[in-house]
Parts: C-alpha cells; structure tokens; sequence
C-alpha cells in the first residue's frame, strides 16, 4: 500500500521508510510559526521549560500580526514579550511593524516555507504552505513552546481525502470559491483529522495566490493540512521567493484515500457562506433567487484574501465605481511589499477613488479585534475565513464569506452582488 | 486519576473557539481573566452559573476554528472537569491534553445526556455514567501518559518532570 504525499513528507521528517495513517511519529521541523496572540502563552510555557533557550534561531518565525500595530495597552505588552524574547534568543525572523505582513502571506514571500518542509505554527490557518508542497498544519502555544525548545514535534499520521481538479475556472470564479464549494460540499468537519489532497489537470489553471488561498481554508473543514503537488508554477514561485533548498515529494500511485471527490472548475459558480458556518455555501445563482440581503461593511484582506491577486480583481471591480452610499469598504493588503506593489500599480488608488479605505497589514477585523468591528444587527461581506457568531464583532452581527470579486461588487451594490450584474 | 464528578452545560455542534473565549478577550493571557468571558458568545449564563467540577457535553466537532490555546485554558479556569462531545476538531484535542483539560470523544454519551444532569467520569476505564438517568457509556479510556499529562497540569510540566 502506497502513502500519500503528506505521509511521505512526514516519513522522511521522521526518519522513516514508510508511515500510515494512525501511526504516532515525532518529526524534525523545518519552521515554527507564532503570532502575537500565541506566543507570549508559548513564551510563559518555554519559561517553565529546563531549556537553554531555541533549538535553532533562523527555524522560529514570530510575527506579531493579530493585534498590530498596536490596538490598546494589553495588546502592546504581548507585543512587547513577543520582541524582548525575539532579541534575547537572537530570532532571525522576526518582523516588527513596517516589515510584518498577515503571517501567512508573509512567510512565503520571504522564503521561508518551502516544498518538502514539516512546518507547525500556532495559528490555525498554517496549513496555507501546502500550496508550495510543504506539510504544515496549525497547533496551540505548548505545541509551539515544545517546538521552538526542541525542533520536533509529534503527530498522528493522516489519512487523506483526496480532491481532482478538472477544467478552468470562469471569470469571477477564483480559489475562494473553490474551496467554499468544497466546504459547502463535504463540511466544517468533512476532513477532520486528515489531510485534503489535491491533484489534477484543473490546477495548472489556479494562480499560486488560489492555492493559497485554498489550502488557507483546509481548516475550515477541520482538515489537518492542506497540499498541492509542485509544478512549475510553484517551483518558479519558490525560485523568484526563495534561497532554501526544496524537496519534491508526490503521492504513490497506489495510495490510499478515504475518499475522492472530482471537481470541475468550470462549472463552479462565485459561492458565499451566509452565518454562521463557513459550510452553509450558496451560489450567487441562488442568492439572485432570494430576497436583496442589505449589507453595511465589506472587508477585502485576510490570509485567505489579502494577496495581490486579490486586490487587483477588487480594483478591477472597483475602477471607476463608487461604494454604495453608507457603506465601510475596508481594504487591506496582506503584506508591505503587496502593499507597495498595489500602489505601484495604481490599485491603492483606484481603491480610494472608489471611496474605500486601504489600511496597513493586519489580522484585525478577520477576528473582530479592531479596524472594522460590526455592531448589533449589521452584515459583512467578507474575503476572511470565518463567519461564526460574534467573530468580527457583536454576537448579532452577520458576516457573508466570499471573494475579492464578489465582496467589491457587493461594496458597490450595497448587497450581496457578483461582479457580472454591475 | 481523580473521577470528574458534575452538573452538565450542554451544547450542540461546532462550538467554536470563538464563541468559547471571543477574540476581543485575546489581549489578556490570564486564565482567570480568561474564564470570565468563557462560552460568553453562546451562553451568557455559564460563567455565572458554573461550579468547580461542573462537565460540558457537546456534539460534533467542538472546539472548531482558531488554534487559540486561550479556548481550553479558559474552560479549565471555568472550573470545568471535563468536555464529552461527539467529536473534537483536531488543534483543540490537542490543546486540552497539553494543558491538562480531560476530554473524551463518546457519541452515545452525548446523545444520551441532557443540561442540568448530573454526571460522573472515570477516567482509568473511560466509563460515563448518568447519575441522573442511571445509564453509562463508554468512551475510551485515558492512556497513561496522558493522565500523567493531565495530572501535571500540562505538557510542559510533565516534561519536566522527566516524565
């Protein structure tokens, strides 16, 4: 019986000949990841720890992402424990505001997730890597405490569900809505505990920001990681990104999957989530047969949205439009150097003509810690990952998920709207 | 290790991380700080109503969502003794192992068990027992590392004890 990609990534990692699902293993790692809401937990836990300090300075990203630039006084203090352990144990990557960017946009554009890498993070939506062919999966503050001292981790070897992508994806269709059909499709427990694969012709079609954007959201089925095969468009993106050396790994012919889904991309119409469940999916088909659904904020960023593709599809709606009277469009690019790149290329502007306003890197509103918080009764649209109850904001708030294009066009129309009716 | 003995709070499916301790509370690390605002989104009466000891029992996939290890620190500063569900997502389980929550998967249990009830856990056989209702279920019992785990409050501490 063959292993699936993953479970070659982690046998290697584990220095094995094979692995299989349920196996328990302690794996090498490549990268641990910490933000400003999960590092001080991990630095109090390291604290406790008999260590000397990190098991190796250039392997730990810390990336104070969430509450920054600093939201209130608590915040800044997390800040402060996060840098003064950063300087005291040496960290090389390390990134104070002015540098930082949402963490997942970030660390592959500097480089440092590679195919082939076991990287943890304690962050949920860590599994973005697998888009460039790592392992990478979310874990909490002692997982990373444990990491950062040791540089190992143990795991329970997945099982995977695997997905064939045919076909090429329409105008106004992209990864996001992808990967909320397949949400839609098998639930916001349908992979959980196992890895989601995904293979197939459709792929050459997807930019490397879907794939990131697909893998960000494996999560939002309860999926431990996410991970696409690496073509030439990922090992370009590795080359053009990256000095690390990079392994390929690919899935035996003969593994085996708890199951197989094939999805024609061309088929697939612009989806949103409505409340309170990433899987309650509707096409905007659907959405046309239903009452107008009125909505106050739009909010384009995220780690799951906020990369350059995405900004230039929302300046592709936006250019020459206005928002609708009483709307907060919030833009929000991902990382400095995609934010510098957006105004280079005029998107910045088109975005502030459009009476949107652009806002420096951050989590912020994705979690409802600030820069777009929704009071009682009002609705987003959102390109973020979660619309639970009370997530970007009062607990009788609503947010709608869905992508760049349709949260622009629904900026524009005041309601939930795809591009192709403005 | 000690049985969890309690008055149950149930819940339906995913419970996410969001509603066990929001977001806006995230600027604070402090469990007791933290257990202030536990379940605040879904259920405002928790914290006022919740006893040392006290058991959640949930359905599918609880603790969905963020890696926010804040979810389980806060229950466990609830002064709760154990989470039953159906099923856990998978950065949640392990959370509340490393920090010393115990929590067991048991559908039947879940079913088979109302609000308000009062419910025993014995943990070295995995027995679930109505008191209540005078019915018991299976879930599977603790391994002894992980009650090692949990008796030292956390991974961390259990590493450190040369386990």
């Amino acid at each position: 019986m063959g292993m699936t990609m993953t479970q070659k990534i982690l046998a290697a990692a584990a220095g094995l000949d094979r692995v299989e699902a349920g196996q328990l293993i302690e794996a090498k790692l490549d990268l641990v990841l910490g933000n400003d809401i999960t590092s001080p937990v991990a630095i109090k836990e390291m604290d406790k720890m008999k260590v000397d300090g990190v098991f190796d300075r250039d392997k730990i990203a810390l990336v104070p992402d969430h509450f920054v630039p600093n939201k209130d006084i608590k915040s800044a203090e997390h800040c402060k424990c996060v840098r003064e352990f950063a300087k005291k144990n040496e960290i090389t990557n390390y990134f104070e505001v002015g540098e930082m960017g949402i963490e997942h946009a970030l660390l592959p554009e500097q480089g440092l997730t590679v195919a082939g890498d076991v990287i943890i993070g304690a962050d949920s939506h860590t599994c973005t890597y697998g888009a460039l062919g790592a392992f990478s999966t979310g874990v909490g503050s002692t997982d990373m405490a444990a990491g950062m001292a040791t540089g190992k981790a143990w795991f329970k070897v997945p099982s995977a569900i695997r997905f064939v992508l045919t076909g090429k994806p329409s105008k106004w269709v992209s990864g996001k809505d992808v990967i909320l059909h397949i949400i839609g499709m098998i639930g916001v427990d349908g992979a959980l505990y196992k890895s989601m694969e995904f293979v197939g012709d459709g792929i050459a079609n997807l930019s490397m920001d879907d794939r990131f954007t697909i893998a960000n959201m494996a999560i939002e089925a309860g999926g431990k990681n996410g991970i696409f095969p690496v073509d030439d468009l990922a090992a370009a993106y590795m080359k053009e990104h990256s000095q690390k050396n990079y392994t390929v790994y690919e899935a035996d012919e003969d593994a085996v999957y708890d199951a197989e889904y094939t999805i024609d991309l061309s088929k697939l119409r612009p989806t949103v989530a409505f409340p309170h469940l990433p899987e309650n999916t509707h096409t905007i088909d659907e959405i046309h047969e239903m009452e107008d659904i009125p909505i106050d904020q739009v909010v384009i960023g995220s780690c799951t949205n906020g990369r350059l593709d995405d900004l230039r599809v929302a300046a592709e709606v936006l250019k020459g439009r206005h928002v609708a009277k009483g709307m907060r469009c919030i833009v929000i690019p991902a990382t400095q150097k995609i934010y510098l790149q957006a105004m280079e290329e005029g998107l910045l502007k088109t975005f502030l003509e459009a009476g949107a306003i652009v806002s420096t890197p951050t989590c912020g509103p994705c979690l409802g810690g600030y820069m777009g918080i929704l009071a009682e009764g009002e609705r987003c649209v959102s390109t973020t990952n979660r619309n639970f109850v009370g997530r970007m904001g009062h607990v009788d708030s609503e947010i709608y998920l869905a992508s760049p294009a349709v949260a622009a066009a629904s900026a524009v129309t005041g309601r939930i709207s795809c591009p192709c009716e403005l | 290790m000690k049985n969890a003995k309690g008055t149950v709070f149930k819940y339906g499916d995913n419970v996410d991380t969001d509603v066990i301790i929001p977001a806006r509370y995230l600027n604070s690390s402090d469990p007791e700080e933290l257990a202030t605002h536990c379940m605040e989104d879904i259920d405002k009466e928790f914290i006022h109503k919740v006893k040392a000891g006290d058991i959640i029992v949930a359905e599918k996939n609880f603790g969905c969502g963020s890696s926010r290890e804040h979810a389980p620190i806060a229950i466990k500063a609830a002064g709760v003794s154990c989470v039953i569900a159906e099923t856990f997502a998978r950065i949640f389980y392990r959370n509340a192992i490393n920090i010393g929550l115990p929590i067991i998967e048991c559908p039947e249990a879940s079913k088979g068990i109302a609000a308000g009830d009062e419910v025993e856990v014995d943990f070295d056989s995995g027995i679930i027992t109505n008191l209540t209702r005078g019915t018991t279920f299976k879930g599977q019992a603790f391994p002894e590392f992980m009650q090692k785990i949990i008796a030292a409050e956390g991974l961390i501490n259990y590493i450190n004890s040369g386990r």
